[in-house]
């Protein structure tokens, strides 16, 4: 194998493992916030592709503007989740709570096939397909966008987290919910913000993600378990965790599509994860987990 | 150090990271007696208890009971061999009657083989008897016949701790280790707590090593005290001699000043 | 032993029941929905089990259900063996691949465990998908015998109906019975305390192992019944959403409760059906209800019903009090 088909398959890896980052940066935040597990984050992701085709094909927008209204509307979406179906019955156990997000799944996915149908859709890439050679290998304009934005919401977080009253609010939340409740911190906003930011960062990585991969109604399911996975390779409730996970969940499966067969590439990841979690049972940059289920 | 002890620690060495918790500690209970263990706060006398029931992995040296070594075993082998606690902050089983906690206690003295429990044969009738039967007779004697049927998570503080108690009891034990029983209780549950130990050791013949801020408790109820400070041994001996030894005062006033 | 008594004649009761619903029901449509509804029950009591009872969370089970498929369809298909030893032997796999996969993976705990079960879970998925020569590969395996036990060929759907009912009241009562011993109490301490389990003497890591065994064997001998009853089975089945959804069943019905297990299955599996005259809406109310259900019966189906039971007691025999598990 020479270096520049290995090459080829870091930056296929990095671009996708780059969406799996984000997806697991959306589980992260609500689990830190709340101790769910979100089986929606999927579906946040599914909406961003989706809507963004949906603005641009019915409403005629251009796609810079879709996409931004794609992801301002699924941000609603998580708003509206967390109003609706998770504030009512917060003290429910997790497990219950967890299932409630299923539900929720289930509901989205029904809605997109309603709205959508079973096809298929592309978006276009957001600065043609013209390939850029580097060192022998081609690198499509679209992963360069996947890549920037996604290290573009990453530093985001990182500011909003270190650098507002929100963001540390939602760090206190995080560290320990009833202390964070005792210094005046309104828990139920986090929670609200939690879903919001969640549904926002889902919704940025199906938009981006959709040129490369097309989109349909039922992609959530695959990406919110890749995501998932991504999150617990990097330990849970990590958010830098989440991301490095992502990114190495990506280019495991690339090197493992490449190197030994593509039908197998999801075992071959995941084979690695079940003996990466027997050796380290919190993941690579977890500590331990509180038991929660 | 008595010869005749019943559980003997040689040599106890812990570590958590690069903090050493336990230095070497040489701890030992005598059969038929209470032996409590006091020091200030981070002493390391829960570490100690830890390590004896295999909750802690040893850095160094031994432990065993009546000469059978158990320092590699894991803690439900120790419990089975005798090495019984109960915990500082209460484990009971919420999900389970007090009836049922007690019975759980019961767990490697009453057997019978998963193929009874499925089929319920005779024999699982005949051990369900005898268990509940031991399991009434130790709620009874720490005072609780009357709550068997109480879900365990509804019985008042005070009273769980004694179900913790009667659990422990239920599992045999050769010794019994107890992490600050009467933490939480208030003078009148403290002072039946003391009666329960003393019978413990005079009517059922069970050794007691007892972790206790509680001096009056502690002072009252025990045949030998070990103390411990930023985990070694400063002293040992009957409570008299203990309460006089100027290394004991020191380290209980001076704490913050030693180092 | 009061309880005792009670799960016999629950038992004898819901057996008389799921005997006389073929005489009731409309069509022989409904038969195969009910046969569906015992065989997703018999796998959701014994994740209960597991989950409800022992704390410990799969999220691959359907791998389970499908690998005792497909090894009872090899067995009998491709090579010839009688149905029963492929049935024996699909049971005996499920079982045998949870307790090798067990030993390390119950080490973990929590959302890892769930990880951990989830993508062996994927594997077996991709393996059933991708193995063509032996399994058939997605577009399925065809052709699979119908039960024939003693010279005796269950053809009928009716006949096999009796058959799963039985197996399922089966499943119920052991399952009854192993809570009812020191068993059952082992692996509730475990979930509440692991180390008060171990500070009396349980050996947690054995009785997590066993309770995975069973459960898998459970989702096996629904697996096999499955694979004879159909005579065609596909990987579709047996994937993740599968086993998302048995997980539904377990906490819908009620966490720690048999007979809620059989209720959550039943109702779940059944539910599709109702739903069926919304065509492109069913997806959509299938998942409001879960949310509803989940948001106003915070214990489950059968927690609904047991409070609402207390309420009416109460209501007609003011101080009475139920205690009974």
């Amino acid at each position: 194998m020479d270096s520049a088909s290995l090459l080829q398959f870091l930056i296929s890896g990095l671009t996708v493992g780059s969406t799996y980052g984000l997806t697991a940066l959306g589980f992260t935040i609500i689990f830190n916030t709340t101790g769910i597990i979100n089986f929606a984050q999927g579906e946040f992701v599914m909406l961003g592709g989706m809507l963004s085709v949906f603005f641009m094909r019915i409403a005629g927008l251009d796609e810079a503007s879709a996409i931004v209204l794609a992801v301002a509307a699924v941000t609603l979406a998580g708003a509206l989740i967390e109003r609706f179906t998770i504030r009512p019955v917060k003290d429910a156990s997790i497990i219950n709570l967890i299932i409630i997000t299923i539900g929720v799944s289930i509901f989205i996915r029904g809605l997109a096939m309603l709205a959508w149908g079973k096809d298929t859709f592309a978006l276009p890439p957001f600065s043609g397909d013209a390939p850029i050679a580097l060192f022998g290998a081609v690198v499509m304009p679209q992963s360069i966008w996947v890549l920037a934005i996604s290290l573009l919401i990453l530093s985001g977080l990182k500011a909003f987290f270190s650098g507002t009253i929100y963001g540390k609010g939602m760090l206190a939340c995080a560290q320990d919910k009833k202390a964070a409740y005792l210094v005046g911190i309104s828990v139920e906003r986090m929670v609200l913000l939690s879903f919001m930011i969640s549904g926002l960062v889902g919704a940025v990585g199906g938009a981006i993600l959709a040129p490369i991969t097309l989109t349909s109604f039922d992609v959530g399911v695959i990406l919110g378990l890749k995501g998932f996975a991504a999150c617990i390779l990097g330990g849970l409730g990590n958010p830098f965790g989440a991301a490095a996970g992502g990114l190495i969940l990506g280019v495991l499966e690339s090197f493992g599509a490449g190197l030994l067969s593509s039908a197998y590439k999801d075992a071959f990841a995941f084979i690695i994860l079940l003996l990466l979690l027997f050796v380290r049972p919190s993941g690579l940059f977890g500590t331990r987990e509180a038991k929660r289920v | 150090m008595p010869p005749d002890g019943l559980l003997d620690c040689r040599g106890v060495t812990v570590r958590f990271g690069g903090v050493l918790a336990l230095d070497e500690v040489d701890f030992s209970a005598r059969d038929r007696a209470v032996t409590s263990i006091i020091g200030p706060n981070g002493a390391g006398k829960t570490t100690l208890l830890n390590a004896i029931s295999g909750v802690v992995p040893l850095a160094g040296g031994g432990i065993s009971l009546s000469g059978r070594d158990l320092s590699q075993s894991p803690p439900h082998i120790r419990a089975r061999a005798g090495v019984v606690r109960t915990f500082q902050n209460l484990e009971i089983f919420t999900n389970m009657s007090a009836l049922e906690n007690v019975m759980t206690g019961c767990h490697c003295q009453v057997r019978y083989s998963v193929l009874d429990s499925l089929l319920k044969t005779p024999r699982y009738f005949a051990g369900e008897r005898k268990a509940r039967a031991k399991a009434m007779d130790c709620l009874e004697f720490v005072g609780l016949a009357d709550s068997a049927q109480t879900p365990a998570g509804d019985l008042p503080f005070g009273r769980q701790r004694l179900l913790e108690l009667a659990r422990a009891l239920a599992a045999r034990p050769g010794i019994l280790l107890l992490d600050e029983p009467a933490a939480g209780l208030n003078m009148k549950e403290t002072r039946v707590l003391g009666g329960l130990i003393r019978r413990i050791r005079d009517e059922q013949g069970v050794a007691v090593v007892l972790v206790e801020h509680d001096m009056d408790l502690v002072m009252g109820i025990s045949d030998q005290i070990t103390v411990l400070a930023f985990g070694q041994v400063i002293a040992k001996g009957a409570p008299l001699e203990v309460q006089k030894d100027p290394e004991v005062i020191a380290a209980y006033l001076g704490a913050d000043d030693r180092d | 032993m009061q309880g005792l008594k009670k799960d016999l004649l629950l038992t004898g009761a819901f057996l008389s029941a799921l005997c006389l619903a073929p005489w009731v029901l409309p069509s022989g449509y409904y038969l195969t929905v009910l046969i569906m509804c015992c065989l997703n029950a018999m796998t959701v009591v014994g994740l209960n089990l597991l989950l409800g009872y022992a704390g410990q969370i799969s999220l691959g089970h359907a791998a389970f259900y499908g690998l005792a498929a497909y090894t009872t369809a090899i067995l009998t298909t491709t090579l010839g063996l009688p149905v029963a030893l492929g049935m024996l032997a699909g049971v005996g796999l499920a079982a045998l691949v949870a307790f090798v996969i067990g030993i390390p993976t119950l080490k973990l705990s929590g959302n890892y465990l769930a990880m951990a079960t989830l993508g062996f879970g994927v594997i077996v998925y991709i393996f059933l998908n991708e193995t063509v020569g032996l399994t058939g590969g997605p577009s399925g395996f065809t052709g699979i015998p119908r039960l024939n036990a003693a010279g005796l060929t269950l053809s009928s759907d009716r006949s096999y109906y009796y058959l799963t009912a039985a197996v399922l009241c089966a499943v119920v009562l052991l399952s009854l019975n192993l809570i009812r011993s020191r068993l059952g109490r082992a692996l509730r301490a475990l979930h509440t305390s692991e180390k008060a389990a171990q500070a009396v003497g349980i050996d947690i890591a054995r009785y997590k192992l066993f309770i995975f065994v069973l459960s898998a064997a459970f989702a096996g001998a629904a697996g096999v019944l499955y694979a004879h009853y159909l005579t065609f089975i596909a990987p579709s089945s047996f994937g993740f959403l599968f086993s998302v959804e048995l997980l539904v069943m377990v906490v819908l019905g009620g966490m720690a409760s048999v007979w809620g297990s059989v209720t959550g299955a039943f109702f779940l599996t059944a539910l599709p059906e109702f739903l069926r005259m919304f065509e492109n809406v069913e997806i959509i109310i299938y998942g409001a209800i879960l949310i509803l259900c989940m948001m106003f019966l915070p214990r489950g189906l059968a927690g609904g019903v047991s409070s609402l039971a207390v309420r009416l007691r109460g209501r007609a025999r003011p101080g009475e009090d139920d205690h009974a598990s």
